[in-house]
């Protein structure tokens, strides 16, 4: 066991884990921190997509211990501070981003560090951005115009909903 | 996965040290790795992490030469090498995924040598030096087969350094499931000749392809290889693709590669 400590969502915490507990079974599991998904765990899907140190990573795909003293943001903490959704989750929202929901955590992720990185993407770059992000509802159209929706573009010319 | 233990030392000396403990294995990025530990086909007892260690970071350009660190995540060199060596961080840039380049690391993928791995292909195209705790490999001696490499038990690819050629192209084919080449071929011209890599197609793992080399040396267009013919009996053959296909993937790929680094 090894003790780690992070900040997750502004929190401090700090837990005794095994060595090969994955970042995101500490996230789930042991902070109950649930909106992270695990969808494939073989680093396919992207549902567990969060943010370590500002960087999109995939929380099946690395150890809570590796994590130990970093900055991890998680789907709970994209919301404003008065419970509001983010401008992401909101187009998300108003362009039916989502159907199931599943892979909705890791897309919203990504979609977060896309538009830090490079706040009006064209939609070729979203796409390409979203390479390692899995949909088996909606056909990504939706969440391609909700992303670009979210960046304050024109989303019009975009396919329908 | 098998329970262990994971030790992340800040320095290459006791990265080296804490290898020494039986069954131990480094870890870098892990984006090959943990795949790996979940399927348990590996059993190691300590994991020694590579990324906190800050000799193994950083990037430095100069004198014709990119040296890499080599715990530096695709995404880093992507991000930082566009202008000394632009063959280069275009090829970063379309590893894996977004996330995933934000973890894996050029020497994670090295000493991992997976025959369908992109960086091979750059570090032998290029004729570069894979630098460890213990000494300097040259490329050519480096890459020995299908995920064997000239790396000792417990040594660590510390860096990696690449002479800047004068004009150089990596073309990927895609496996699409896997999002790994099915065939790839990095081009790099430099002022005493050209190297063609290919990674993807064989048995033996990245390779070098000399009869592109000299045809290419004397004439850099993608005529110059329009009339080769690659031997398919040692290529990879499977579901995705039969030996032959992949011969002509690979002059197929090379020919665009020359096209577009000319």
């Amino acid at each position: 066991m090894a003790k780690v400590s992070m900040t997750v969502n502004g929190t401090s915490v700090s837990r005794e884990v095994e060595g090969q507990t994955l970042l995101v079974s500490m996230l789930r599991e042991d902070l109950r921190l649930t909106g992270t998904h695990v969808g494939c765990d073989t680093s396919q899907c992207g549902a567990c997509v969060v943010h370590v140190n500002g960087k999109a990573v995939k929380s099946c795909t690395m150890f809570a211990v590796e994590a130990d003293g970093a900055e991890v943001s998680t789907i709970e903490g994209q919301a404003n501070a008065d419970g509001t959704l983010s401008t992401i989750q909101q187009a998300f929202q108003e362009h039916h981003g989502l159907q199931c929901g599943f892979c909705t955590p890791g897309m919203v992720m990504s979609a977060a560090a896309l538009l830090k990185d490079n706040p009006t993407p064209t939609e070729g770059e979203v796409r390409a951005y979203l390479d390692g992000n899995i949909c088996r509802c909606t056909g990504y159209h939706n969440i391609v115009k909700a992303i670009m929706a979210a960046s304050g573009q024109d989303v019009s010319a975009i396919a329908a909903e | 996965m098998y329970a262990f233990d994971i030790e992340c030392p800040t320095s290459v000396a006791d990265a080296v040290t804490a290898l020494q403990a039986e069954e131990a294995q480094p870890l870098s990025g892990g984006q090959t790795l943990i795949p790996t530990l979940k399927q348990r086909l590996a059993a190691p007892s300590t994991l020694v992490s590579l990324t906190k260690i800050p000799e193994m970071q950083g990037i430095e350009a100069s004198g014709g030469t990119v040296r890499i660190g080599g715990a530096v995540t695709h995404a880093t060199v992507a991000a930082s090498v566009g202008q000394a060596y632009p063959a280069l961080a275009d090829l970063a840039s379309r590893i894996g995924d977004p996330a995933v380049r934000n973890r894996g690391t050029i020497g994670g993928s090295l000493a991992n040598n997976d025959p369908s791995a992109c960086y091979p292909a750059a570090a032998l195209g290029s004729g570069a030096t894979i630098i460890t705790n213990t000494r300097e490999i040259a490329a050519d001696d480096y890459f020995q087969g299908m995920f064997v490499t000239a790396l000792e038990e417990g040594e660590i690819v510390t860096g990696v350094s690449f002479p800047v050629p004068e004009k150089a192209n990596y073309q990927k084919f895609i496996q699409p499931a896997s999002r790994f080449p099915l065939v790839a071929v990095f081009v790099a011209k430099y002022g005493d000749g050209v190297r063609v890599a290919v990674t993807g197609a064989s048995n033996e793992g990245v390779f070098r392809w000399a009869e592109a080399e000299q045809a290419l040396s004397a004439n850099f267009s993608a005529d110059a290889v329009s009339g080769l013919q690659v031997d398919d009996s040692n290529l990879i053959a499977d579901l995705h693709g039969s030996a032959d296909y992949r011969a002509h993937l690979i002059k197929v790929m090379t020919g665009r590669a020359v096209t577009a680094a000319a």
